[in-house]
C-alpha cells in the first residue's frame, strides 16, 4: 500500500529557450492546438511528437525518452510517477529537475500547500510544519490557478497554516474567486489569525459564495487543546477565530481528530460544540492518518478506534439530535459501530487512500473510507469484512 | 525535528484562573446543580461546589475540566469564555427583536359550554353586549399590524369563538389584505371548543389556511365531567370535530390542549392513552389558572403544586415509555423547557420569558375593545380587576399600548434576572417572569417566590428533566429528540 507520487526528479530534461527559473505547465493533448503559451503535451505514442511540433507546442512531457531526430524541448517524468492526463497541471523547477503534480483535473481532492509555516505544532501533524522561507509557493498556486479547470468542482488550501502571509493568502482567495467562480473552497486552518478583527473581515470581505474554513478543535478545555496544538492560547484564540468568522456569515468546519488524548472526552467536546457552536456549518470527527509527527507520537497518540467507540457514538449523538450536521472521517466501516456507519465518509484523497487484504471479500468496501497509505499505516484489531 | 512540550507548559497559572458568574441548587444531601448564566447545568458534590466557588481546582483533576467546559471558569486573560456567554444571552435574549408575535380577538365572551373551571367567566347570552363588533375588530388590526414582529399570528378566543364566526371570516380576510400592504405574514388559529364545528367553517378555514387549537381533557367521562354542556355530549363532538379537521384539513392542522383538574391527577395513563388514540402528536400536560370560575368555583384551590406535580411525572414517565416502543409523542411542557435547556434559539412562549411577555409577546382585545396585557389578564378583569387594562382600541395606537405606564412597570418590577430569589437560581435563564399571576395570587407583580406554586412548578419541572437527562440515558435520547 503506497501513495501515488506526485513529486520526482525527472531523468532526462531539457528546457532550451523556456528559461531556469520554476514554471508551470498544464498538459494538453498533441492532437488539440495549444490553447496557451503555457500548454505542454502529454505524449502518449511515439506519433505524438511529430503531432505536438506540428501543432506548435514549445514543450513536451512523456514517460519514454525523447526519439532521435525530434528537438522539440522535453520533460521526462520519473519512474513511478502518477498517471497524469488532459487538463492536469504541473510545476517544474529546472535548476533541480523536480516536477511535483499541482493539480490533477480527474480528481475529487486537489489540494495546494500554501505553506509549510504553521504557529501551531500538533502532536500529530502529518505535515509537519518547516521553518522555511517558502512564500514563493503562493506565487506558484497563483499561477496553477490560472491553468486549472473552471468546471473543478472543489479544492483546498492547506499547509502548515495558509494564513500565515494573511494578506497574500486573502489576496490568493480572491484570485481564486475571479478565475475558478463556481469551485468550492475549503481552507484547512487553525482559525488562530480569525481572533484578529482585520484579519477575519478580510476574509469575509472575498465575497466567496463556497468558501469555507475548516478549523481543528481538539478539546473544549484550554490547556487539553493547547498542549494537543503545542500552543499556549490556541485554543483562547481558535474560539475566537470561529465565532469572528460565524459573525460574519462565514461557513465554518470544526475538525476532531481522533487519538488518545481527545477521543476520551469526545462526548463533553461534542456536548460543547452543541451547546456553544450549535451554528457550525460541519463537524468532522476524523481518524488519525498516521505519518509525520504522529509516528514520534505514537505512545502518546495511539489508540485502536475500536476502543473508542462508544465516545464516538455518544459524541454523534448529541450532534446529530441538536441538528449538527456531522461526519465521521478517515475511518473503514467495519471498526465503527453499526449507529455510526452511516455519518461515515469516504473522506481519504485518492492519492493516498487504500485497501487491505480483509476489503477484498467486504460487501460495503464501495461506501467505505479505507485506508491512508501514507507514513506507517497501524490497523484495528476491528478490521474485517462485512 | 524540534522537541514537544509537556502537558505542564500548557496548564494556566493557578492565579491567573477566575470564577465567572455562576448559580447553584441544592438537589439533595450531598448534590448540588452548578450553572451558569445562559442555563448550563452540571452536577456536583458539596466538596467540589466549595472547590469551584475557591478556585481550588487545577488542570487534570477533572472538576477543573468541566467547569472549564460549563463555563463556570476561565483565565483572566482569555476572552473566549466570556464571549460565548455574551453572544450566547444574546441569542436568547433575540426573541426582544419580533416584538408582539402574538395576537388575541376575544371575538365573543359567550360560550355553549358551562365549565365549571372556566378561567374567562364566559357568558351565556345577550350577543349584543359580549360580542365584539367589526369596527372594534377593524381597529384592533391596525394595532396588531404595527407591531414589529414580522409574523403576525391573530388567535380567536373566547367563549366560544365560533359563535361569532362571521366576524372571524371578516378579520381573516381584511387582515390579509391589510397585511400585505406592511409586508407582515399572518397566521391564524381559532380556539374551539369543536361544537359548533360545520363545513362551512372548513371550507373556510381550509381556504384561508386557518389552524385550530381545541380542548380534550381525557377520556369521554372525565372530559364531559371537566367540560359541561347541554347534551353531555362535549367528548363527542370534540373528537368528532378533531377527525373532520385531520381528514378535511391535515393531521397539523389541529392541536389539543388539556386542563388538569382534581379529578384528572390519578387518571393521566388514561388521558395520555385518549390522545394518542385520537392521533395527536404529542400532549401538553396543563395545570389549571388561578383565574375566572376556576376561582370562584374553588376549582383551582382542591389541588397544589406538589400535586400537579406528581400527575406530571407520572405521566412524563409513561410518556417516554411510549417513545421507547417507537412513537414519537413529546409532552410539550418538557418540550418548551428542553429547548430552553439544550439550546440558545428564544422559544415562542411568551409565558416563560423575562422580560415578561405581556404586551412584548402578546397583546389580547376584549369583545368591548379593552386591550389587556395577556389573555390571563383578562380573565382577571371579568373578575373585575383591571390592573393589566394597556387601553382601547379606539383611543390608543400599539405604541401607547406597549409604552404604557401600566405595561412597562409590570415588565420592569419583575424582571427575573433582577428579582430576589430569581436573580441567583440556577434556573433563572430557563424560566420567566409571570406578574399577571403573581399579582393575582399574591397581589405582587415580582411575587414571593417561596411562596409561588409557579415556582414551585418549574424548579420540580426543571430539576426532574435535567436527572433524567443526567441520569437516565434512554430518557435523555428522547428528550433531547423532542427538543431538536
Amino acid at each position: 500500500m503506497k501513495p501515488l507520487v506526485l513529486l520526482g526528479r525527472s531523468p532526462e530534461l531539457e528546457l532550451t529557450g523556456l528559461g531556469t527559473q520554476r514554471q508551470c505547465w498544464r498538459l494538453q493533448s498533441p492532437h488539440s492546438i495549444p490553447a496557451s503559451d503555457r500548454d505542454a503535451a502529454l505524449i502518449a505514442h511515439h506519433h505524438d511528437w511529430e503531432l505536438a511540433r506540428a501543432n506548435g507546442y514549445q514543450l513536451a512531457i512523456g514517460r519514454d525518452a525523447r526519439p532521435d531526430g525530434i528537438s522539440l524541448s522535453y520533460i521526462r517524468l520519473p519512474g513511478g510517477f502518477a498517471a497524469l492526463g488532459d487538463g492536469d497541471v504541473v510545476g517544474v523547477y529546472p535548476q533541480s529537475g523536480r516536477v511535483r503534480v499541482l493539480y490533477r483535473r480527474s480528481s475529487r481532492h486537489n489540494f495546494f500547500l500554501v505553506t509549510e509555516r504553521c504557529n501551531n505544532y500538533c502532536l500529530m501533524c502529518s505535515q509537519p510544519p518547516r521553518k522555511v522561507d517558502d512564500g514563493w509557493l503562493i506565487e506558484e498556486i497563483a499561477e496553477a490557478l490560472a491553468l486549472v479547470d473552471p468546471a473543478t468542482p472543489a479544492l483546498t488550501f492547506t499547509g502548515g497554516e495558509p494564513l500565515t502571509e494573511w494578506r497574500r493568502f486573502v489576496g490568493l482567495l480572491e484570485l481564486t474567486r475571479d478565475l475558478l467562480p463556481d469551485t468550492a473552497v475549503h481552507v484547512l486552518t487553525n482559525g488562530r489569525a480569525f481572533a484578529a478583527a482585520e484579519v477575519a473581515k478580510a476574509w469575509a470581505a472575498v465575497g466567496h459564495p463556497k468558501l469555507s474554513a475548516g478549523i481543528p478543535i481538539y478539546a473544549a478545555v484550554d490547556h487539553m487543546h493547547d498542549y494537543v496544538v503545542q500552543a499556549k492560547g490556541a485554543f483562547d484564540q481558535t474560539v475566537l477565530g470561529v465565532l469572528r468568522l460565524k459573525d460574519h456569515g462565514q461557513r465554518v468546519e470544526i475538525r476532531v481528530v481522533l487519538h488518545a488524548l481527545t477521543a476520551a472526552r469526545l462526548p463533553e467536546t461534542c456536548s460543547w460544540i452543541a451547546r456553544n457552536l450549535p451554528f457550525v456549518d460541519h463537524v468532522a470527527l476524523m481518524g488519525m492518518e498516521h505519518t509525520g509527527f504522529a509516528i514520534a507520537n505514537d505512545d502518546l497518540l495511539w489508540i485502536d478506534p475500536l476502543d473508542y467507540q462508544q465516545q464516538l457514538k455518544a459524541g454523534i449523538e448529541v450532534l446529530a439530535t441538536a441538528g449538527i450536521n456531522v461526519s465521521v472521517y478517515n475511518l473503514p466501516l467495519c471498526v465503527l459501530d453499526p449507529s455510526v456507519r452511516p455519518f461515515a465518509v469516504q473522506s481519504i484523497s485518492d492519492w493516498k487512500n487504500a485497501y487491505v487484504p480483509e476489503c477484498d471479500g467486504c460487501s460495503a468496501r464501495g461506501d467505505c473510507a479505507g485506508f491512508f497509505s501514507t507514513g506507517r499505516p497501524k490497523f484495528s484489531r476491528g478490521i474485517a469484512a462485512i | 525535528m524540534a522537541g514537544f512540550a509537556s502537558p505542564d507548559a500548557f496548564c494556566p497559572e493557578t492565579s491567573a484562573l477566575q470564577l465567572l458568574p455562576i448559580r447553584f441548587e441544592r438537589l439533595d444531601a450531598d448534590r448540588f446543580l452548578v450553572g451558569n448564566m445562559v442555563g448550563d447545568l452540571a452536577e456536583m458534590t458539596a466538596a467540589e461546589l466549595d472547590r469551584l466557588c475557591t478556585l481550588d481546582i487545577a488542570p487534570g483533576d477533572g472538576l477543573y475540566e468541566r467547569a472549564f467546559e460549563k463555563l463556570f471558569i476561565g483565565a483572566v486573560d482569555e476572552r473566549a469564555q466570556q464571549q460565548l456567554l455574551a453572544l450566547r444571552l444574546r441569542s436568547r435574549l433575540s426573541f426582544l427583536r419580533a416584538a408582539t408575535p402574538l395576537h388575541l380577538f376575544v371575538v365573543t365572551l359567550r360560550c355553549e359550554h358551562t365549565c365549571p373551571y372556566c378561567q374567562v367567566s364566559r357568558q351565556s347570552k345577550d350577543r349584543v353586549r359580549y360580542d365584539m363588533d367589526q369596527a372594534t375588530a377593524s381597529k384592533a388590526i391596525d394595532i396588531a399590524l404595527c407591531a414589529p414582529a414580522p409574523l403576525i399570528k391573530i388567535e380567536f378566543q373566547g367563549g366560544e369563538p365560533l359563535l361569532n364566526f362571521d366576524l372571524i371570516r371578516w378579520i381573516v380576510v381584511t387582515a390579509k389584505q391589510r397585511a400585505v400592504r406592511r409586508g407582515k405574514q399572518l397566521q391564524f388559529v381559532i380556539a374551539t371548543n369543536l361544537a359548533l364545528l360545520t363545513d362551512e367553517v372548513l371550507d373556510f378555514c381550509a381556504e384561508h389556511d386557518v389552524l385550530f387549537s381545541t380542548s380534550l381533557d381525557g377520556p369521554r367521562d372525565l372530559h364531559n365531567r371537566n367540560r359541561p354542556r347541554r347534551g353531555q355530549n362535549s367528548y363527542e363532538l370534540a373528537v368528532a370535530g378533531i377527525a373532520r379537521i385531520k381528514e378535511r384539513l391535515g393531521a397539523d392542522r389541529v392541536g389539543a390542549l388539556m386542563t388538569t383538574t382534581e379529578a384528572s391527577l390519578g387518571r393521566v395513563e388514561e388521558i395520555v392513552d385518549e390522545y394518542l388514540r385520537q392521533g395527536l402528536d404529542g400532549i401538553f400536560l396543563r395545570p389549571l389558572s388561578p383565574y375566572g370560575f376556576a376561582m370562584t368555583t374553588k376549582q383551582f384551590h382542591k389541588y397544589c403544586g406538589q400535586d400537579w406535580l406528581r400527575f406530571w411525572k407520572q405521566g412524563l414517565r409513561y410518556i417516554l415509555d411510549i417513545n421507547k416502543s417507537g412513537r414519537r409523542f413529546p409532552e410539550f411542557y418538557s418540550t418548551l423547557m428542553l429547548r430552553r435547556m439544550l439550546s440558545d434559539e428564544p422559544i415562542g412562549y411568551v409565558d416563560l420569558r423575562s422580560p415578561a411577555g405581556i404586551g412584548l409577546g402578546a397583546l389580547v382585545y376584549n369583545y368591548d375593545g379593552t386591550v389587556y396585557a395577556s389573555d390571563e389578564a383578562r380573565m382577571l378583569a371579568e373578575m373585575g380587576d383591571r390592573s393589566f387594562a394597556l387601553g382601547n382600541v379606539d383611543e390608543h395606537s400599539y405604541r401607547d399600548l406597549v409604552l404604557s405606564d401600566t405595561l412597562v412597570s409590570a415588565v420592569a418590577d419583575s424582571l427575573t434576572q433582577t428579582a430576589p430569589q430569581c436573580s441567583s437560581c440556577v434556573f433563572e435563564p430557563h424560566c420567566g417572569a409571570d406578574p399577571v399571576y403573581h399579582h393575582a395570587t399574591q397581589n405582587d407583580v415580582l411575587g414571593i417566590k417561596p411562596l409561588s406554586e409557579f415556582c414551585l412548578r418549574q424548579k420540580g419541572v426543571l430539576t426532574h428533566l435535567f436527572e433524567l437527562l443526567e441520569h437516565s440515558p434512554e430518557d435523555a435520547a428522547i428528550l433531547r429528540s423532542w427538543a431538536s
